[in-house]
């Protein structure tokens, strides 16, 4: 971002890449598919680099608004420095806490969801999707909580699945009513409360009812939880888990 | 004396109301120990709410079997009360069947018909209710929080809506027979879909035996409704009356929108003004006490979160979707919002009896809801999503951890961590800022 703010210009969309999409191994890979997506499009996109931090999420959630606001009020500072208006995130967090908790803090942004993004691309006749690999395929979507029930977005990512012509399959709990996968309210940075069974396990289990070979998500902490769910229930073999972005960008072998 | 019975209902019918008035502004008043809520925003939207919501049931009927059960039970309580109306003016006047002799027959005759249909309605669902409590004993009526009073609790109110509508129907029938037998005071009038099979019943018993069952049912119907109408207060039962005003305190943002702390944007800001001067001496004339920041009594939360633990009904949907629950974790929604109000009516208690709030030792964190609950949340909000009238139990979660957090400093050691590195190098794990575009050079 830096880079254009140095010739005078203003990207169409600032990527917001996240924590995860920055430094975790698979959430660096779904971060790498949009950006080929982005690219592919044409998309006149920059990103904050090393000036972006934490979005504060975690923070708030875990209860420490003090931290929260720190981060929230510096990268507002950042945002609002370069003039940003239009962000895009791989991240539901980033997504939902950008769009729903800065503006009253002083960051008023229009905030994407990737997959709303490259809906509204494909709308526009600047991105094609073709079913290619994934055409037929049993796919189910797990809905992240912030995305989802948080922000009421259902379709986007549906729609995606629509057009890469799979056959969605939807676990019993999908939608307004899907399970959570255990990461959120910053449950991801610590150990679970004791029970009798981890949430993403239980999840991954709901997932294996439908017998689907792919459990598609658009969140990289869902990501994580569903892959480790996956690998408990040692079943690595014939069940996948992607991010929609990845999909789309290896249907085209990007 | 023939004024005595008339002397005695409308002694009755204050005692009832006066009594349960009595006690409503109690929770007026310990709702209103809470912090003020500004909800004068999103008017249409609120009035909408109320009337999709909680007049029109619309996330009752989520799960269809209980939804139609209690749509059952729910229009059967409205429109039944048009028939207390006629009762309440019998009773003060000594009447009979008021409205028969002021509205069309027909009219009245309809009417009456459709209170028999749905008094048998509501009979089959409160039936079906205490069957899915009692033998289908389904989970989430069996949870740990469920045992001994919530447990009677939801069995009484069922008993009464029972009894309630035997009743409504006997005095129906010994109606009928008196009717046709053309006992004077008792006018034709009405027309008995459901009773009518009582009446054989009632085969060759004399006039006097006849009056007899007819008033004492008349009586311990209305009786009954006082009763049940002052048990409210005493029971988790208030939700037909609160749910309206909760759904309308409801939220109207999405859901994913929680509140920012206004006293911590205040110090945020002054923290990154450089004009600011560190050196500046507090405000001298300033009274105020520093804000508290969360929640670990009852005072702290908002008077919408105290509504939303008078309305709540514990019917154990948010329980029941809950993940952390789901897989064997302490918390449980539901268990939330009864301890919050177990503790409210705890401290209206102490309010009673002392006049003011007396510090008693006690608080809603720890001595009710354990830290343990609070840190099992995902913050997914399913349990906001499934509460059909609009409680929002994650929301005392999160107070509560705020409190935690900012007053104790109490997160577990993980937590502690991912927010040392936060603030070190703005992400929740030990990596370097400088480091955040590596991405773009790896395959």
């Amino acid at each position: 971002m830096a880079e254009y703010a140095a010739q005078g210009k203003l990207p169409e969309v600032l990527f917001f890449v996240g924590c995860a999409g920055s430094f975790d191994d698979r959430a660096k890979k779904i971060t790498k598919a949009f950006v080929k997506l982005l690219n592919k499009a044409n998309i006149d996109f920059a990103v904050l680099g090393t000036e972006e931090s934490c979005n504060g999420d975690p923070a708030k959630r875990a209860g420490n608004e003090f931290l929260f606001q720190m981060q929230a009020m510096t990268n507002i500072e950042v945002l609002n420095g370069y003039g940003i208006k239009k962000i895009v995130t791989t991240c539901p967090h980033c997504f939902n806490t950008i769009g729903n908790e800065y503006p009253e803090l002083g960051g008023k942004y229009e905030v994407m969801h990737h997959t709303q993004f490259l809906k509204s691309l494909l709308k526009e006749g600047r991105l094609k999707v073709e079913g290619g690999k994934f055409k037929g395929k049993k796919i189910t979507f797990h809905d992240p909580c912030y995305l989802g029930r948080a922000n009421g977005e259902y379709e986007a990512p549906r729609n995606l699945l629509e057009k890469l012509e799979v056959e969605l399959v939807e676990m019993k709990r999908n939608k307004s009513n899907g399970m959570c996968c255990g990461a959120g309210g910053a449950q991801m940075f610590k150990d679970a409360e004791p029970g009798d069974k981890e949430i993403n396990v239980a999840r991954t289990e709901q997932a294996q009812e439908t017998s689907a070979e792919i459990i598609a998500t658009g969140c990289p902490f869902c990501m994580v939880m569903m892959t480790d769910g996956v690998k408990a229930k040692n079943a690595e073999e014939n069940l996948q888990v992607m991010d929609i972005a990845e999909m789309i960008a290896s249907a085209d072998d990007l | 004396m023939q004024y005595i019975p008339n002397i005695l209902f409308i002694i009755a019918l204050a005692a009832g109301i006066g009594y349960f008035t009595f006690n409503i502004r109690k929770i007026i008043r310990n709702i209103k120990l809470g912090q003020k809520v500004d909800a004068s925003d999103h008017k249409s939207q609120r009035w909408s709410n109320v009337f999709r919501i909680a007049l029109g049931q619309s996330k009752m009927v989520v799960r269809p079997i209980p939804g139609l059960l209690h749509i059952f039970v729910y229009v059967g309580f409205v429109i039944i009360n048009i028939e207390v109306l006629e009762i309440i003016i019998d009773g003060i006047f000594g009447t009979h069947r008021v409205l028969s002799t002021v509205l069309p027959t027909g009219l009245y005759n309809f009417l009456i018909a459709s209170f028999e249909i749905l008094a048998f309605l509501v009979l089959v669902g409160v039936i079906l209710f205490w069957t899915r409590r009692n033998i289908q004993k389904l989970k989430r009526f069996w949870a740990r929080e469920m045992k001994g009073w919530p447990k009677n609790d939801g069995n009484i109110i069922l008993y009464f809506e029972m009894v309630l509508m035997i009743l409504f129907l006997t005095m129906n029938a010994a109606d009928q027979s008196l009717q046709s037998l053309g006992v004077a005071h008792y006018v034709e009038a009405g027309s008995f879909p459901i009773s009518q099979f009582i009446v054989p019943f009632f085969d060759g018993l004399s006039e006097g035996t006849l009056m007899v069952i007819e008033r004492s049912a008349w009586w311990l119907h209305i009786l009954g409704i006082l009763a049940f109408l002052n048990y409210l207060y005493f029971s988790k039962h208030l939700h037909i009356l609160l749910a309206f005003p909760n759904v309308y305190f409801g939220r109207v943002v999405p859901q994913g929108k929680f509140k920012n702390l206004a006293s911590v944007t205040a110090e945020v800001k002054m923290m990154m003004d450089p004009d600011a001067d560190p050196f500046a001496a507090p405000d001298e004339d300033a009274t105020e006490a520093p804000a508290k920041f969360g929640a670990s009594d009852v005072m702290d939360l908002s008077t919408t979160q105290l509504l939303g633990a008078y309305t709540c009904t514990e019917c154990g949907r948010c329980t029941s979707v809950c993940p952390a629950n789901m897989t064997g974790k302490l918390l449980s929604p539901r268990k939330i919002m009864m301890d919050t109000r177990d503790r409210l009516e705890e401290v209206g208690r102490n309010i009673d009896k002392n006049g003011e709030f007396k510090p008693d030792d006690k608080q809603l964190l720890n001595d009710y809801i354990l830290p343990e609950e609070l840190w099992a949340c995902t913050t997914c909000n399913a349990c906001v999503e499934a509460c059909p009238v609009s409680i929002e139990p994650m929301s005392i979660i999160m107070d509560m951890r705020q409190y935690l957090v900012m007053e104790q400093s109490a997160a577990p050691q993980e937590l502690n961590t991912a927010m040392t590195n936060i603030e070190n190098n703005g992400a929740p794990w030990p990596y370097n800022q400088q480091d955040r575009l590596n991405w773009m050079d790896e395959n």
